[in-house]
């Protein structure tokens, strides 16, 4: 077994954050395992400018975002592990990696860390109808990163399934690739993600269909027509209402789920959140969970963006190096303390007040359960 | 609110927040409209304007507002918006024509007295338009400023062009 200051799982926005501000503050040992061959989480897929404040980078790139998160890591002499997944968490702290080898081969590393910060991300969720597994079919991140990881269009004619800023961004996106996106077909009566996401994609010509869902995928070989039909105000299709569109990819972008597989192997104790898609660990305004030296952050502690991610991750960074005694107690406060004020900012308005409520709660039943 | 339902902004939903400028400033030269009236947490906006034209303050996700007399319609805050919500329209352009500039992201680019179809907020071609100029300067960081000539009578409804 090997010893490490800091292990952090997930090398996504959440994950190289906590790592930089962690390693920028003095820890020295500072790893970083992701499973996937290269680090930068699905910033690398972000393609357009980001929101948030002009004073921390917004109306940056994703993918510039992303470069700029490994040159720092880089340069404060963090150690990434791609290939490498998380496969077991034990008490004291014991985080078993199945490391890539250079060779392709795998191998089992347990490490001792003094603090292990989870940051492992969210995946999609499915939506089932008639058909759904015909090829063509996918979620709308895979994608998104077909068309701006891998340059591969997906297909030519595409139906978007919902119209949250994924389904916005990614029908954008899928435009600029050179798709034709028919339509977005949105199951609400309203549109769910940024108005001016939307507006991109209509004066692009794209229509939106709010309170309309997929009834059937037909094709043989793939997918080659979509069934859609309005909703009442009970969710239930109303007959007589369907369409037929001509399509060769239907992608789906129904939200998120916080992966929670290294929380539960741990029984980093949890609560369902709707807001948040799903279980999420509890934790405190350090973002350490239930597990003493154990932090959750990003997607992993409840699904909402970038931006929030990198904060979060920062936040768990500097308590994490607090703790080692690499900063002190007034340092560490003074950084919180922006770090939070930030992190309120990106919790405001009407689309992020559920989130500010949601977190809020988390962190109002943290001080019961962590006894 | 049309832009929940139908994904596209109205004008009297522009003037209702105060974001459409008024006929006087129009008549007086290009002018920045910013189409952005939900609160979102993002400022961008109000630091590239380098005449302070645009407010916002905090908290971050406070709707900008437009001080039209310091805005001289210079553009440079349309590639800086994320949510490419911001347009200029110069209604003084020449006797019949006024020019609308867009941020496009589309390749390929159209060029210097090409003829497009110009289309409005819900990708409807309304009519021709002549492209004027295509900015896409290293600070635009990969957005394009499109800007194209149509009949004055437009100004209003035009804001992008149909891809090619």
């Amino acid at each position: 077994m090997i010893s490490k200051e800091i292990v952090i799982a997930g090398a996504g926005p959440a994950g190289l954050a906590a790592a930089i501000e962690a390693a920028k503050a003095g820890a020295k040992e500072v790893l970083v395992v992701d499973l996937n061959l290269k680090p930068g989480g699905q910033l690398f897929k972000q393609i357009h400018k980001f929101f948030g404040s002009s004073a921390h980078r917004s109306g940056t790139r994703g993918i510039d975002i992303g470069n700029q998160l490994l040159t720092e890591a880089k340069e404060y002499g963090v150690e990434i592990w791609v290939n490498s997944a998380a496969v077991g968490l034990f008490h004291d702290r014991i985080i078993s990696i199945e490391k890539g080898l250079d060779s392709g081969e795998k191998e089992l590393v347990n490490i001792q860390a003094q603090k292990i910060i989870l940051a492992t991300g969210a995946s999609e969720n499915v939506v089932r109808f008639k058909g759904w597994t015909l090829p063509g079919i996918m979620g709308a991140g895979a994608a998104q990163t077909m068309i701006n990881v891998n340059r591969v269009k997906p297909g030519n004619k595409v139906v978007m399934l919902g119209s949250g800023n994924v389904g916005l961004i990614v029908s954008y996106q899928l435009m600029q690739a050179g798709c034709d996106v028919v339509a977005l077909i949105e199951a609400a009566p309203k549109i769910g993600g940024y108005g001016v996401h939307a507006a991109k994609i209509r004066r692009a010509g794209v229509p939106i269909y709010t309170s309309h869902t997929i009834i059937e995928a037909k094709g043989t070989e793939r997918v080659s027509e979509v069934v859609i039909a309005e909703l009442d105000r009970s969710w239930n299709p109303i007959p007589g209402t369907e369409k037929v569109l001509e399509a060769d990819v239907v992608t789906l972008a129904a939200g998120l789920k916080p992966i929670s597989d290294l929380v539960r192997l741990h029984d980093l104790k949890c609560v369902y959140n709707a807001a948040f898609g799903g279980w999420v660990p509890k934790h405190d305004r350090n973002m350490e969970s239930t597990q003493p030296g154990i932090y959750v952050v990003g997607d992993t502690t409840g699904v909402e963006e970038a931006n929030t991610a990198l904060e979060e991750g920062r936040l768990a960074g500097v308590a994490a190096a607090e703790r080692l005694g690499y900063l002190t107690q007034t340092d560490a406060s003074a950084l919180k303390d922006d770090i939070w004020e930030r992190l309120d900012g990106l919790r405001m308005g009407p689309f992020g007040e559920k989130r500010m409520v949601a977190k809020n709660q988390i962190l109002a039943a943290f001080p019961e359960c962590a006894k | 609110m049309a832009l929940e339902e139908c994904g596209y902004i109205t004008r009297e939903e522009l003037e209702q927040f105060g974001l459409f400028p008024s006929e006087e400033r129009f008549k007086q030269g290009p002018v920045a409209v910013i189409e952005c009236i939900q609160e979102i947490p993002c400022n961008p906006c109000e630091a590239a304007c380098p005449r302070n034209a645009i407010q916002i303050g905090a908290p971050i996700t406070t709707l900008p507002m437009l001080n039209e007399k310091l805005c001289t319609g210079c553009g440079i805050c349309i590639a800086k918006c994320p949510g490419l919500a911001i347009f200029t329209v110069d209604k003084t352009y020449s006797g019949d024509e006024a020019t609308v500039s867009f941020p496009y992201e589309y390749v390929p680019l159209p060029v210097k007295d090409e003829i497009v179809e110009a289309v409005n907020r819900v990708g409807e071609v309304v009519c021709k338009g002549r492209i004027i100029k295509v900015l896409n300067p290293k600070a635009y960081d990969r957005t394009p400023v499109v800007t194209v000539a149509i009949e004055k009578e437009f100004a209003d409804e035009v804001r992008s062009m149909k891809r090619k």
